[in-house]
């Protein structure tokens, strides 16, 4: 068996020796566990870990289905746990489904565990994915393997700083308002939303219906091709998915000549700190240098999209978190008085400050009298977010900017204030109101700590996002190398308490 | 601006029991995000129409064919209480 570094190791590698038999599933898995035990203690990326069925059912992969393998068999992923895994506790990182066991599996889970992917686990997150920092978690709080000090952005910040970290070879994250893109930029991974539609969500645990969207976090854009390839279809079980036009195809480009690229001059005024606008440049230089044609654009109601968001999202989430009631699963709160009583009480236990707080702005903004102020003013002004795209895909192939205005910050730092958390979504939230698909790819560090470069396409432009990301890439020449450091080490502790209901 | 009361309110809309501390709490966050989501109303939308979704998509509906849903016995697997097959809950008040 050759040597594997989890840390570097691509899919497409690891895929190639699996098909050509240098290496075992088995001993493929076992490198990832391996590593799992190896860091998760500073990490924390994973609320469960699955070892046991992980050996086992690699070992499976093969002996029993060497005829029978399909298209990802034997490399290993993780699942944000917002995903319902049948048999497999789901928790969404909230108390209120601590004790939840799935009956079924959701969609894009069920296609990849067909091609016969193997589960290493499910990753943390924000509460019911609500956050930007993975600090909203009921369980743990997950750091990113570039400086254990800071955090690993969310909400899947478990997924990406497992991808990060070398504990898995790859995982599915799910993006509502950044919640892929912006930790894939923190942790210097490849994480991309897909156009809102292009995968089921079947399945996935519901926050803002309307913008919610699966999609994978990799090492490499031709291994998020790959694994987006196996997420994508048309879904019986979710009216809102639709089939792509064109099947996803493997990136291979290296050239980007004629490629025209719009540059928001609204994103680059959103208080993006100096090592991150460099890195930025720099990343529009070696695109030019590959002959695309870079211009200034504008999306001029930019800076209402985050209001807008803010109304459309809690609203959303307000009404699919009334599931959440204490009667058909989860929490029930102790000796309720009456069913009122059970339903204020259980939720008030159940939900952390942040899902609370959505609940509470979303059922404000839908509540007589506040409808046409908040929420009716909010689908408007998202019609003009998405015209803002249209009118600047008239004249451009893709949109470029900085995934988030600053790098990984540090644990603890923005908790107190709301607000401060929020705008770190300013770069990739408008993409999710107007349902387009982007890509966050790391294009250098700015102290040490990764940076993210983000490309837009209009719907249904994935191939074309998968291809220019892919030559960038190439010539970016991103090295993974997290160091494990923790540069608050000496300083006095900031960590918060674990609940301690850790469900491994 | 919006109060304890109108706090109170809300939650008490949302089945959402909130402990003295945290209405206060609330009150105060809650100020603040919505002096942000003001913003929007700097803009004139009369003639804009809402987008409530991102597809042009209408009537979605699949095959009318039967098929097997959840058994009971799933349905009812991680209810927190049951009795006679049925989720079990406290009277009404």
């Amino acid at each position: 068996m050759p040597t594997l570094d989890p840390v570097r190791l691509t899919a497409r590698e690891a895929k190639r020796l699996l098909v050509d038999g240098e290496i075992s599933a088995a001993e493929l898995a076992k490198v990832y566990l391996d590593q799992i035990s190896a860091v998760e203690a500073a990490v924390r990326a994973f609320i469960l870990v699955t070892a046991d069925n992980a050996a086992k059912y690699s070992t499976k992969v093969d002996r029993e289905m060497q005829a029978t393998r399909g298209p990802l068999a034997g490399l290993p992923i993780a699942i944000k746990d917002n995903m319902v895994t049948e048999g497999v506790t789901t928790t969404c990182a909230s108390r209120i489904l601590s004790n939840y066991m799935p009956v079924y599996t959701a969609t894009a889970v069920r296609q990849v565990w067909e091609d016969h992917v193997v589960m290493l686990g499910k990753t943390n997150l924000d509460e019911f994915a609500m956050g930007s920092s993975t600090e909203n978690s009921a369980y743990q709080t997950t750091r990113n393997p570039w400086d254990l000090a800071t955090v690993p952005g969310g909400s899947s910040g478990g997924s990406a700083a497992a991808v990060a970290a070398g504990e898995t070879l790859w995982a599915l994250g799910s993006d509502t308002g950044g919640s892929i893109r912006q930790p894939a930029a923190l942790c210097g991974v490849v994480g991309m939303k897909p156009t809102y539609g292009a995968v089921s969500r079947y399945g996935l645990i519901a926050f803002a219906s309307s913008l919610d969207q699966i999609g994978p976090l990799t090492r490499s854009v031709y291994d998020c091709a790959l694994l987006l390839q196996h997420l994508v279809g048309q879904d019986p079980k979710d009216s809102t998915s639709v089939a792509l036009p064109e099947p996803v195809t493997l990136p291979d480009a290296e050239r980007l000549d004629g490629l025209r690229v719009g540059i928001p001059s609204e994103y680059l005024a959103a208080g993006i700190e100096p090592g991150v606008r460099a890195r930025f440049d720099e990343t529009i230089a070696r695109l030019e240098e590959l002959g695309g044609r870079c211009t200034e654009i504008s999306l001029p109601h930019t800076e209402y999209a985050l209001p807008a968001y803010y109304i459309i999202a809690p609203a959303e989430a307000s009404a699919n978190l009334a599931r959440f009631d204490g009667v058909r699963y989860g929490h029930r709160c102790a000796e309720p008085v009456d069913l009122l009583d059970m339903y204020e009480r259980t939720r008030g236990e159940g939900f952390g400050p942040e899902v609370k707080r959505r609940i509470m702005i979303g059922t404000y903004a839908l509540s007589a009298g506040y409808y046409d102020a908040y929420y009716g003013r909010a689908q408007r002004v998202r019609t003009l977010v998405r015209g803002d795209f249209e009118e600047a895909f008239a004249g451009v192939d893709l949109i470029a900017s900085p995934t988030t205005p600053t790098v990984a910050f540090k644990a603890g730092s923005r908790t107190a204030d709301p607000l401060s958390m929020y705008v770190c979504d300013i770069c990739t939230i408008p993409v999710n109101l107007a349902g387009l698909p982007a890509i966050s790819i790391p294009c250098g560090l700015s102290d040490g700590l990764p940076v993210g470069f983000q490309l837009i396409g209009p719907a249904f432009s994935e191939n074309r996002i998968l291809q220019a990301a892919h030559a960038l890439e190439g010539a970016i020449g991103f090295e993974p190398a997290p160091t494990f450091r923790d540069s608050s080490a000496g300083e006095q502790a900031t960590e918060p308490a674990s609940s301690g209901e850790v469900a491994s | 601006m919006i109060g304890e009361d109108d706090v109170r309110y809300v939650a008490k809309l949302a089945r959402l029991r909130l402990e003295p501390d945290e209405v206060a709490r609330m009150t105060g966050e809650l100020a603040k995000i919505l002096a942000h989501i003001d913003k929007m109303s700097e803009l004139d939308v009369a003639a804009v129409p809402p987008t409530a979704h991102v597809l042009d998509v209408v009537n979605v509906a699949r095959e009318d064919r039967p098929q097997d849903g959840l058994s009971r016995a799933d349905a009812l697997r991680n209810a927190p209480a049951v009795s006679d097959d049925c989720f079990r809950v406290p009277r009404m008040g």
